[in-house]
């Protein structure tokens, strides 16, 4: 078959539902995470409740460091929805740019993160420790897969999109990203601020 | 304010005006928190409910203007109302065994065990130390 049959991903753009069927994917996507965090969000909070003795756990967590993060991650979505603005105007190199701009903001978050274990665990603060800490490394480890996931998708898009490829995906891209950065707004005070 | 799906439009002023209210937002929902850690109050409350009150204002926030869930087709809202409500029954079918360790007819001996021994341990100034089953 040639592939001048099928010019352009197909699945990607058409909308049988009123939305690109890449769009819709991703909005799927959202949701089986809204169940996936969700789930492991809710058990922690009904934990919480039922050992108010984890306070003294919690008390280790570095609410500047947690801060500092819930900070670049809310730039980094800054920067997803002015590459979807830069998209709509089909400025791909803008859009790319912008994408670039939100993978720095997943490097650090992540670098921030690394720092901000390390120095746990090298106190005794592990996995295995205390309950507390096992949903703390669970809950903030399957977010930090997310961020690691999303920036290493972006950069595939952020590629295609400086030639002026395929700029729906930017998009798609800044919906997961925004989601992930809804998942953190909601951690921070689950694990930083409630001491 | 103006739509921001229509055509070729530069919605970039809008966006930074989003990101600015969400920082300020964060630093609301810190200021109890810093002011009950510097002169040592027991405001535990305050700084709770300040956080998460604020939390889901910037979630509310990034689902409307960055994420424009408000103009999306409508079964992509009730999409994912459905799995909140999943989430409801979890937390509503399991929360009486977590959350509460006795009842009418029941007892978590284990479970209050541990919370009296954490909290004795808390009030002895044993911060860090390892749970023990």
């Amino acid at each position: 078959m040639s592939s001048s049959a099928f010019p352009r991903p197909i699945a990607t753009t058409r909308s049988a539902t009123g939305i690109s069927t890449g769009k819709l994917a991703v909005w799927w996507l959202i949701a089986s995470e809204i169940v996936i965090f969700g789930g492991v969000l809710g058990s922690y909070i009904m934990h919480r409740i039922g050992h108010p003795e984890w306070a003294s756990q919690a008390e280790h967590t570095n609410t500047w460091l947690g801060a500092f993060n819930t900070i670049v991650l809310l730039s980094s979505s800054l920067s997803a929805v002015l590459a979807h603005n830069a998209a709509e105007m089909k400025d791909g190199k803008k859009a790319a740019k912008f994408l670039w701009f939100t993978i720095l903001g997943a490097a650090t978050f992540l670098v921030v993160k690394s720092f901000e274990w390390t120095h746990e665990i090298n106190a005794g603060l592990t996995i295995t420790s205390h309950t507390f800490w096992s949903f703390y490394y669970t809950a903030a480890g399957i977010h930090g897969l997310h961020v690691l996931v999303g920036g290493i998708i972006m950069a595939v898009i952020a590629v295609d999109a400086a030639k002026g490829k395929d700029l729906q995906r930017v998009e798609a891209v800044g919906l997961y990203w925004h989601f992930v950065d809804i998942v953190w707004i909601f951690l921070f005070p689950l694990l930083y601020i409630s001491k | 304010m103006s739509d921001p799906h229509a055509p070729h439009a530069d919605h970039s002023k809008h966006y930074i005006k989003i990101w600015i209210a969400l920082l300020v937002l964060l630093m609301v929902s810190l200021v109890p928190a810093i002011i009950a850690q510097q002169l040592h109050l027991n405001i535990t409350g305050i700084v709770v409910v300040t956080a998460f009150a604020v939390a889901f204002i910037k979630a509310y926030l990034v689902i409307k203007h960055f994420m424009h869930l408000t103009i999306e087709k409508k079964y992509v809202g009730f999409l994912f109302l459905t799995m909140l409500a999943f989430m409801l029954v979890f937390v509503g079918g399991v929360s009486p065994d977590v959350m509460k360790h006795e009842g009418q007819r029941w007892t978590n001996d284990a479970a209050k065990k541990v919370v009296d021994e954490g909290m004795k341990a808390e009030k002895a100034g044993g911060h860090g130390e390892p749970e023990k089953h």
